[in-house]
């Protein structure tokens, strides 16, 4: 028998899986992304809601934001925190999605190799990069802050 | 339950799940795809603070345009809906009996996603008029 035309085992009427489509796997890597992803989706719940409504909703909203808006608001530890935590888990729970949908709709194993490493790659480089910038910024380069 | 200890292949094989979950579970994908395209800009027009003040400004002068207040109004919707739809998700999977009620729950959920949008597309629509007539 042709594997290509033998019928895929229908999907077990799992109640879970019927409401919310993607069980939990058994084990190994794709247990731990799983567990990964509803943990640091419950920490974005604060750290993405929060910087987003933060950000947009108050009087002037982005227009607010420029240079001595960040110099202000990076001089408190408590904030390069927030928006290096925000940075690390969101970049991670990003690309862990993207390599999800990848797994399910591209087939070919070349392609979704690379389409895999093109996530890590960017990934982990603007990990660098804003862990450099949150960590090294200085503003009282360009002068004094306030 | 899908046993899936290693990938292979789509369980499913095409977009349509068959099941009244399928509409969540495709704007979940949807939202979550477009956060994370905009966190790729975001995290370098961010990263231009480094380069002082002349840098910065002129980069994210980008975002002074009404069309992409718009488009920052979809982006905040798209994280009010993956967030709240994903706390769904791991309520569900941390607490499997709660299925048996999964229809109260995801009506609980939208109206909070619906209730939270209202205010939030009011204030923001608002901001992108008042630039539109500057």
């Amino acid at each position: 028998m042709a594997t290509t035309t033998s019928p895929r085992p229908a999907a077990p009427p799992d109640a879970r899986e019927q409401a919310l489509g993607r069980g939990r796997p058994v084990g190994g890597f794709e247990l731990w992304t799983w567990v990964f992803m509803r943990i640091s989706g419950l920490l974005l719940l604060v750290l993405a809601v929060g910087h987003t409504l933060i950000m947009h909703l108050p009087a002037g909203g982005v227009d607010r934001i420029n240079f001595g808006f960040v110099a202000v608001r990076w001089q408190s530890p408590f904030w390069r925190t927030w928006d290096w935590m925000l940075l690390m888990l969101a970049l991670l729970h990003g690309i862990n999605g993207l390599r999800n949908i990848t797994l399910d709709y591209v087939h070919p194993p070349g392609w979704r190799f690379a389409l895999t490493m093109a996530y890590y790659v960017i990934g982990f480089t603007l990990m660098v990069l804003g862990t450099v910038i949150v960590v090294t910024f200085d503003p009282t380069r360009w002068g004094p802050v306030g | 339950m899908a046993i899936r200890s290693r990938k292979s292949k789509s369980d499913y094989g095409s977009i349509y799940r068959g099941h009244e979950g399928q509409w969540s579970w495709i704007l979940h994908r949807i939202t979550g795809v477009a956060v994370i395209l905009f966190l790729f800009a975001h995290v370098v027009d961010t990263a231009a603070v480094g380069w002082g003040p002349e840098a910065y400004d002129r980069i994210t002068a980008a975002y002074d345009n009404p069309i992409v207040r718009l488009l920052e109004l979809g982006l905040v919707v798209a994280v009010l809906y993956h967030s709240l739809n994903g706390l769904k998700i791991t309520l569900i999977d941390f607490f499997p009996r709660l299925v048996s009620r999964i229809r109260p729950i995801s009506i609980a959920f939208t109206a909070v996603f619906v209730l939270t949008l209202i205010p939030t597309a009011w204030i923001m629509l608002g901001q992108a008029w008042d630039l539109a007539r500057r």
